[in-house]
């Protein structure tokens, strides 16, 4: 049988390359072009968007809103300090292995009882079971350092220890291995979504009936789309603690699961590059926003709500928008 | 031999009896129309067989196994599919990619995460056959929210019909479409699953449809089978007439009839 | 005994501020189907506003009785806030879908957070003259601040006379049939913007006056309704969103175990209810009086 119809991959695929590139020129040459602060802020972005990443195979891929990814991504940064401080253990690639296992369990456990329910019930339920391991972060102080949280020390990346110019390190060397993780995040993510399962998800957010009367067993796939979820959230906290060189209770509050939230709308929840772009948008945001004015929420907050009144598709919804208006216009 | 057979089959929603201890058969091969006005409990006994609603009482046979405990994912697998009156799709993605999720379900292959579906071509092709058979192949990359609701239903079908199933349940395939559209679509629909050897039960309000695309027709009346028969046996079945169809005895169904008021 | 008593007391104490929140949050979702993130901060407005009010009438030399009578003022201004955010804010999300609603709230949550320390700075304000005005009663033998029975008396004259506006007033039966049915409501007769509008100010009200009720015995501190917002959802999830009796059997028992809590494991206290309340999600996802 001829399977000439065109199922648009090949064309739009180049379309798509053809702004990927100069974008992924961009990322390899910016530590050579701007500040360390700029490299600094966009390496935040990138881990950002690595989570986000995760963020939304549950919210536009499968069609449920999470309040509380802040738990994978505390898991992650924490499982970095633990190792540390228990396993005197300094090394990027056993951070990152330690925070997948951690936030796997953790994902799997909450996610089979998070998973049989959908929309309001789901966000309340992620939200009060993230909101479990703050507390526990909080109260057991003497193995989380409470409030004042865990140290994470400048990890060796790739058996290479770190350098003693702390600042040259992180402009240079993780900011590439951030980088590359990003890369590699973004083709594990575009492969699940574009895999049969990743049809099965969409199929369960768009009609959860008729997937069941093909043969799906809905609970099972949303569990292990949330299991992803929850590991690449994961792995994008484990990147971020060395950054930040501390673990603290501050990430594992649900208002941080908001921001999670708020960075995907920004770019666009329907699109597969929308959280990316979102999440470093929001780190910029947020990065000057802070520097700007004590009141950072409130500009933030304005923001949420002009975006979700105005334009609920996000930044990416305007740009297919303006592209549609374009090519209707020649 | 019966395919499919419900034993005392009941559902009650309230005082309301929708299906009042059913026995209900299908056998195999045969094209069967469910027939019965508002509130007769057809849909019911659909959601029952199916698997979408739990019974009160009774069992379901099929294939001389009962299924009366599965679940709807577990029935699919065994052999039963439906189409739905309310088109159920999935509107967000491409009539292609409906029709494909139900052979990707078919063939087990729904949970490989670490492959290209697109690159499956084994899949496509059939999923295109299948589009073509229904005359939506020009649909194929259209999203399924976007096409005509007579496409709709007819896509309704073909979902299921990808399935394979040993038993197909249409769940009023020509509701909402103008008279014009009607035969066409029951056309396709008949030719495809007779070629299939499908067992294909038709839940119908138009009598026209049921006479002329059925061999065998189920009256269902206020919870119970009023009547079981040929086209001709309903035909000139008094009770059936009278209550149902809005004609004197013995005669052709009457345009404009109560029941074909509204539909 | 006393100490027994002590315990019951301030049980009732931390379950009738609860009360007033959850009651509050509740109230707007049985009604309007909107669970509002941000109302926490609604209570922490009223908490802010009654101390501020309080601070300033102490310091134009006001007596006491001025100083307890400014206690409500929080209460009002959190329902006057709630009207000019359900006309402004809410009301284009009706016809979205609820996570968008959601979202909003959470920017809402963004933007009060803010505002309550644009407008009364970063440090927390206090009423305590009047906590200590009421003094302290004998239990037993032992000083009890009899201002905290204040607050379980209001809470208790809430929790009444809620019951009586929404099952013995014509406002309640609008109430209950918008709830259940807005589109019969509707149908019926029934200003269904109006019902929203006043059933999102009386929720917000409820918010505010937990906070200003509480004010006196605790500073208002920036942070307060991000936390109580958290405490809120476990006492719905336990009791039954959209359900009155719900937030009061759920308040009730959240305060019963912490106050547990906080005697016998001081640590895993706010675990524990973390916990139950994903117990009660999995055994009875309506919760104990909530309709699914």
């Amino acid at each position: 049988m001829n399977t000439t119809v065109a199922v648009p991959e090949p064309r739009s695929a180049l379309r798509k390359l053809a702004w990927v590139l100069p974008v992924a020129l961009l990322l390899l040459i910016a530590p050579f072009v701007v500040d360390p602060f700029q490299t600094l802020t966009l390496t935040y972005g990138l881990i950002a968007a690595i989570g986000a990443l995760g963020f939304n195979l549950l919210l536009g891929y499968t069609g449920l809103l999470s309040f509380g990814h802040s738990a994978f991504f505390g898991a992650g940064a924490y499982t970095a300090a633990f190792m540390f401080k228990y396993l005197k253990v300094a090394s990027m690639e056993l951070f990152l292995a330690g925070s997948v296992l951690v936030s796997a369990i953790i994902s799997i456990l909450f996610g089979y009882v998070c998973v049989r329910y959908t929309r309001i019930f789901f966000g309340i339920l992620t939200l009060a079971l993230s909101q479990v391991l703050w507390s526990l972060a909080f109260k057991f102080f003497w193995v989380t350092g409470g409030s004042d949280g865990l140290r994470v020390p400048t990890p060796s990346l790739l058996g290479v220890p770190p350098s003693k110019d702390t600042m040259d390190f992180i402009a240079f060397r993780y900011y590439y291995y951030v980088l590359g993780a990003f890369v590699i995040c973004t083709l594990l993510m575009w492969v699940v979504v574009h895999s049969p399962f990743g049809k099965a998800l969409q199929a369960i957010r768009d009609n959860e009936i008729r997937a069941e009367f093909i043969g799906i067993r809905i609970r099972r796939y949303r569990l292990i789309a949330f299991v992803i979820s929850g590991i690449f959230t994961g792995v994008a906290g484990a990147l971020w603690a060395p950054l930040n060189g501390l673990a603290s209770p501050d990430i594992l509050i649900w208002t941080f699961s908001g921001e999670i939230v708020f960075m995907t709308v920004l770019g666009g929840f329907r699109t597969f590059v929308g959280p990316i772009i979102g999440a470093i948008a929001f780190t910029y945001l947020k990065t000057y926003a802070v520097g700007f004015t004590v009141y950072w929420q409130l500009l933030l907050g304005t923001v949420l709500v002009v975006l979700v009144l105005a334009l609920p598709t996000g930044i990416m919804g305007a740009v297919e928008r303006i592209a549609a208006k374009l090519k209707k216009a020649r | 031999m019966s395919l499919l057979a419900t034993q005392a089959l009941a559902k009650s929603f309230g005082d309301n009896r929708a299906v009042d201890r059913v026995d209900f058969s299908v056998r195999q091969g045969e094209v069967l129309a469910l027939i019965g006005s508002n509130g007769a409990g057809k849909t019911t006994l659909v959601n029952l067989v199916s698997g979408l609603l739990p019974p009160d009482s009774g069992q379901i046979i099929f294939e001389d196994q009962d299924v009366t405990r599965q679940s709807s994912y577990q029935r699919i697998r065994a052999g039963i599919a439906r189409s739905f009156q309310i088109v159920n799709l999935f509107d967000h993605l491409s009539c292609a990619d409906n029709v494909a999720l139900s052979i990707f379900s078919r063939h087990g292959k729904t949970l490989k995460l670490t492959t290209l579906a697109s690159r499956d071509r084994e899949v496509w092709d059939e999923a295109h056959g299948v589009l073509h058979r229904f005359g939506l192949e020009r649909a194929a990359t259209m999203l399924a929210g976007a096409i005509s609701h007579g496409e709709r239903k007819l896509l309704d079908v073909a979902v299921a019909y990808a399935l394979k199933p040993k038993l197909l349940f249409l769940d009023e395939p020509t509701s909402g479409v103008s008279t014009r559209e009607k035969a066409p679509i029951m056309d396709i629909v008949t030719s495809i699953v007779r070629a299939g050897g499908i067992t294909v039960v038709i839940i119908e309000h138009d009598m026209d449809i049921v006479f002329r695309y059925s061999e065998r027709i189920v009256v269902m009346h206020q919870g119970v089978i009023l009547a079981d028969g040929t086209p001709d046996q309903i035909r000139n079945n008094d009770a059936v007439t009278t209550t149902l169809i809005g004609t004197h005895p013995g005669g052709e169904p009457a345009i404009g009839s109560a029941n074909n008021a509204g539909r | 005994m006393a100490v027994f008593v002590i315990h019951i007391l301030n049980a009732l104490l931390y379950s009738s501020v609860l009360f007033l929140i959850a009651g509050g949050l509740s109230l707007i979702y049985g009604v309007m189907r909107i669970l509002n993130l941000a109302h926490g901060n609604l209570y922490a407005l009223g908490a802010f506003v009654t101390a501020w009010a309080i601070s300033l009438a102490l310091a134009s030399g006001a007596p006491i009785a001025v100083l307890i009578v400014l206690l409500p003022a929080g209460a009002l201004a959190a329902a006057l806030a709630g009207a000019v955010i359900e006309r402004t804010l809410l009301r284009p999300f009706y016809k979205r879908p609820e996570e968008y609603q959601l979202l909003m709230t959470f920017g809402l949550l963004m933007i009060l957070e803010d505002l309550i320390r644009l407008a009364f700075g970063p440090n927390p304000l206090s009423a305590t003259t009047v906590y200590a005005a009421f003094g302290s009663i004998s239990i037993g033998g032992d000083r009890y601040p009899a201002y905290n029975l204040v607050i379980i008396a209001v809470g208790v004259v809430a929790a009444i006379f809620l019951w009586a506006f929404i099952y013995r007033t014509r406002f309640g039966v609008l109430l209950r049939a918008t709830s259940q049915d807005k589109r019969m409501a509707s149908a019926l007769g029934v200003n269904v913007n109006r019902i929203y509008i006043q059933a999102f100010t009386l929720g917000c009200f409820m918010a505010g006056l937990g906070g200003a009720i509480v004010v006196p015995s605790q500073s208002a501190v920036l942070g307060m309704g991000v936390d109580a917002l958290v405490l809120a959802f476990i006492v719905v999830v336990i009791g039954g969103l959209g359900s009155l009796e719900g937030a009061l059997a759920g308040a009730l028992i959240v305060g019963v175990v912490r106050e547990l809590g906080i005697t016998l494991f001081p640590e895993i206290e706010l675990a524990v209810l973390y916990l139950i309340a994903a117990f009660v999600l999995l055994v009875r996802p309506a919760g104990l009086f909530g309709r699914a």
